[in-house]
Parts: C-alpha cells; structure tokens; sequence
C-alpha cells in the first residue's frame, strides 16, 4: 500500500535522509524508533507531502506522491496524520473539529458530518465532549480528538509521529488503546513512538532508524529479543 | 495665561460639526484599508515574488513616506501626471485608505504568521487547499489576535486624519483653523480641538481595552 524508495531530503546543506526504503501492506501496523533527530518525522511528512523528498519515490495505493501532477489535496484526503502536539483548531468545539474537514473537502452535509462525528467521538470515548473547546480537554482528551479528526476523512492510511510524546504518563494509555483498537478493526498504521509495550503487543514490524536511514526492521519479539545491530543494541538499552 | 470659556462656548458647536467628517473619514478608511490591508497581508505571505514583490513595495512605500506627502501627490502631483480632476474629499479618502491599508496589512501579516505553524500543517493533512485552510482554520484565529493593534490603528488614523484639512476639508481641525482665524484666538481654538481629539481617543482606547478583555476572557 505504501511504498518509499530510495528516499532522500535535506534541508539546505542538512541532509536528513538518506536513502529510506520502507513497504507497508494493507493492514499492516509498523512501528518506527530511533534516535531524536534521526529523520522519524522528517520521513512521515515526507509520505503525505508535507515536505517535498529531493529524491526518491513515494507511493500510496499506486498514486505516485511525489509527482507534481498528483492532486496532493486529494491523497491527503484518504491519509490520517497525528501530531505530537495534536494541533487542533482552538477556535473550534472537539465536534467541529471533527466535522470541519468533512464538510468543507468532502462538501459533506451538515448533518452526515455531524452524525460521523459524534460516533467518533463516542469510539474515542469522549462523546460528553463534543461542545467543549481544545483548552478545556486533558492532552490525552486532545489526542483522541485528534485521531478523531483525522478519521472523519476515513483515511486508508494513518501516520502517527510521536502521539504520546507530549502526554503526561497517567494519559498515555488512553490514547494507545484508542490506537489498539483501530489496528485491531484493520487500519494501516505507521507509528513513531517509543512505547515499546505498544510495539511488541500491536506492531507487525519494528523499524530502527538512524542517521537518516532504516538499519534494522523485524517483527517485535525478533526484534527487541534479538536485535542485531550495535547501534540498535545501544539504543535499546538506553531506552528500555 | 487665559482660556476665554466664552469664546470656547461660541464656537463648539461650529468645531463639533467637524466631528462628522473626521469620524467618517476614519471610519470608511478603516475599514477599506482593512480589506486592502488583508489582501496585500495575503500576498506578502506567498513565495511567489509577483505577488509579494508588489505588497513589499507598497507597504515598505507608504510606511516610509509621510502621509503629508502622499495626500499632496495625490491631491496635486499624481493629477498632473494622469490626468483626472483632483477632487478633494474623493482624494483626502483614497489617501488616507491607502495609508491605512499599509499599516493593517503588517498588522494581520503579524497576526497570521503568530499562528502556530503546525495549525497550517494539521489542515493541510486533512486534504484542505491552502485557500480552504487559510479560509476556516488560519484566519478566524487571526482576527481574534489582530483586534488589539487594529484598534490602535484606529485611535493613530482618528488623529492621522486631521491631515485632510490641508487640501481643505472641513474636519474639526480644519474648523478649529477657521475658529482661530475667525476669532483671533489660536489658544481656545487649538486647545478645545486637542481636548475634542483627546476625549475620542481615550474613550476608544478603553473600548479597545473591553473588547481585548472580553477577548482574553473568551476562547483564544
Ligand atoms: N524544516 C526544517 N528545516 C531545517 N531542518 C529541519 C527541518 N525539519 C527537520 N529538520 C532537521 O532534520 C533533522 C531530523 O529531524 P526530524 O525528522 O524531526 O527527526 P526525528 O523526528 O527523528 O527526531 C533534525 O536535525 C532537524 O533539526
Ligand atoms: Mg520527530
């Protein structure tokens, strides 16, 4: 479903990557680690044009990212991004958040958009929410608003970069059982985070990354059991 | 040292009437040069250089050049050179709009690129144009930030536009140049005007204050 080849990007004399390869089938969970400032982000922007590659392939569903004559608004339709820092639109309730994108890119009625919406948000579990502003909610509370929203575009692809990174501990594990559950019901998943009990237990292939390039993947009991790479081992034991 | 309370009293209701004419040129070039601000505001964020270059070179003109001269140009100098008929009301209007609209696009420039990037980010990854995005996500949040130094904008352009009595238009400052001239009492004429300018100042400063409290109060 994804395909990235050969994948390079610098910024100004800064080259980030390095040359990534990676193959996500439908369906498939991957979890990718690696150092800060090793190029996690830097690649997931890259998947859904967030950041133009200098080199390289990238392809969804057989639709070519990185050609210019690709509508990228409508490949982005159909590809969910999470952020760090959630970066919901404060002026708006949870629920417009959510029936935003909806609306005003699928013209979506009011009402459908609204109906999707609050179904949403009672997966994610915060179906009292729905009138309150992005200020108002916990950071956990403003995670699941944000799978929430990405999900209204029923995405066929969803990026998470770091989603817990920037929750307090007590709120990680409300957001990652919010994610659980939508790789358990299928979705194709790329999921940088650190939370190995997350990896092991949902992941079908972890990913290191470092220095700009892939340097280890295998399923997760291969992979934090056996690892095989120094650079991988070290990692681990620093973060484990 | 003496304020002559009856003069003053003769001739306020004369200067009040200009009150009409600098409150109307303040307000309609507020509100042109917001919208002119917003569109040279817009084009001064692209990359692309023919539609920033200009935006640059207009808001870096008038911010540069005193708004004296450009109400001359225009009322004087741009006729000769174009040709149309200087008319003064149309001309003091153009003027002060155009002056206007400089200073607000800097101010919503400023609003919309204190806008938290990844706000951009998360619409776009939604499959919003960058029209769409800026429509429903940047620019309601702008407003909310570009209220503050519009009003200020507001307060400087009430004083700026006494400058229209130059190519003379009866505003109250050019009443109180009558008031004086006609009364040969320049103190009473020039002190009753800065109070009348002082008075409407302060009190659109403390609305401005309100609003910018309710504002607080409310969503950010
Ligand atoms: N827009 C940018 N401009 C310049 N440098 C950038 C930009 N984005 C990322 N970088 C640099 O690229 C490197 C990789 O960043 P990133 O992909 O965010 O790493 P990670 O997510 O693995 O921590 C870092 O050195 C970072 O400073
Ligand atoms: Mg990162």
């Amino acid at each position: 479903m994804v395909e990235v080849r050969d994948l390079h990007k610098s910024f100004g004399d800064l080259e980030v990557l390095k040359g990534v390869n990676l193959d996500v089938k439908k369906g498939e969970v991957v979890v990718v680690i690696g150092p800060s400032g090793s190029g996690k982000s830097t690649m997931l922007r890259c998947i859904n044009h967030l950041e133009t590659p200098t080199k390289g392939h990238i392809t969804i569903d057989g639709i070519r990212v990185d050609d210019p004559r690709t509508n990228i608004n409508l490949v982005r339709q159909t590809v969910g991004m999470v952020f760090q820092h959630f970066n919901l639109f404060p002026h708006l309730t949870t629920l417009q958040n959510i029936t935003l994108a909806p609306r005003k890119v699928l013209k979506m009625d009011a009402n459908q958009a609204e109906e999707e919406g609050l179904a949403l948000l009672a997966k994610v579990g915060l179906a009292d929410k729905k009138d309150q502003y992005p200020d108002q909610l916990s950071g956990g509370q403003k995670q699941r608003v944000a799978i929430a929203r990405a999900l209204a575009m029923h995405p066929r692809l969803m990026l998470f970069d770091e989603p817990t990174s920037a929750l307090d501990p007590e709120m990680i594990g409300e957001v990652l059982s919010v994610m659980k559950q939508l790789a358990i019901d299928g979705m194709t998943m790329i999921v940088v985070s650190h939370e190995m009990g997350f990896a092991r237990e949902v992941a079908d292939r972890v990913l290191f990354m470092d220095g700009g390039v892939f340097i280890e993947e295998a399923p997760p009991a291969e992979f934090f059991g056996n690892p095989k790479h120094e650079r991988t081992k070290a990692f681990l034991s620093k973060v484990l | 040292m003496t304020y002559d309370l009856g003069v003053v009293r003769r001739y306020l209701p004369f200067l009040l009437n200009g009150i009409g004419i600098t409150f109307r040129f303040t307000v309609v070039a507020f509100v042109l040069g917001a919208v002119l601000g917003l569109v040279v505001a817009l084009g001064r964020i692209q990359r692309n250089p023919f539609m920033r270059l200009p935006c640059v070179w207009y808001t870096d003109f008038i911010r540069g050049t005193p708004l004296l001269a450009q109400i001359y140009l225009i009322h004087f100098g741009l006729p000769q050179v174009l040709g149309y008929k200087p008319v003064g009301w149309i001309d003091a209007m153009v003027a002060l709009t155009i002056n206007a609209g400089a200073y607000i696009a800097e101010i919503w420039r400023g609003a919309i690129e204190s806008i938290d990037p990844g706000q951009m980010e998360a619409a776009r990854s939604l499959g919003m144009t960058y029209s769409q995005a800026m429509r429903y996500v940047i620019l309601p949040q702008s407003f909310k930030r570009a209220i503050p130094p519009l009003g200020n904008e507001f307060i400087a352009l009430l004083k700026e536009s006494c400058l229209v009595s130059v190519i003379g238009l009866e505003d109250l400052m050019m009443r109180a140049n009558m008031m004086s001239g006609r009364s040969f009492r320049p103190f009473e004429a020039y002190f009753t005007v800065a109070l009348i300018y002082l008075i409407m100042t302060l009190g659109f400063s403390r609305l401005v204050a309100r609003l910018e409290g309710g504002l607080k109060r409310g969503r950010s």
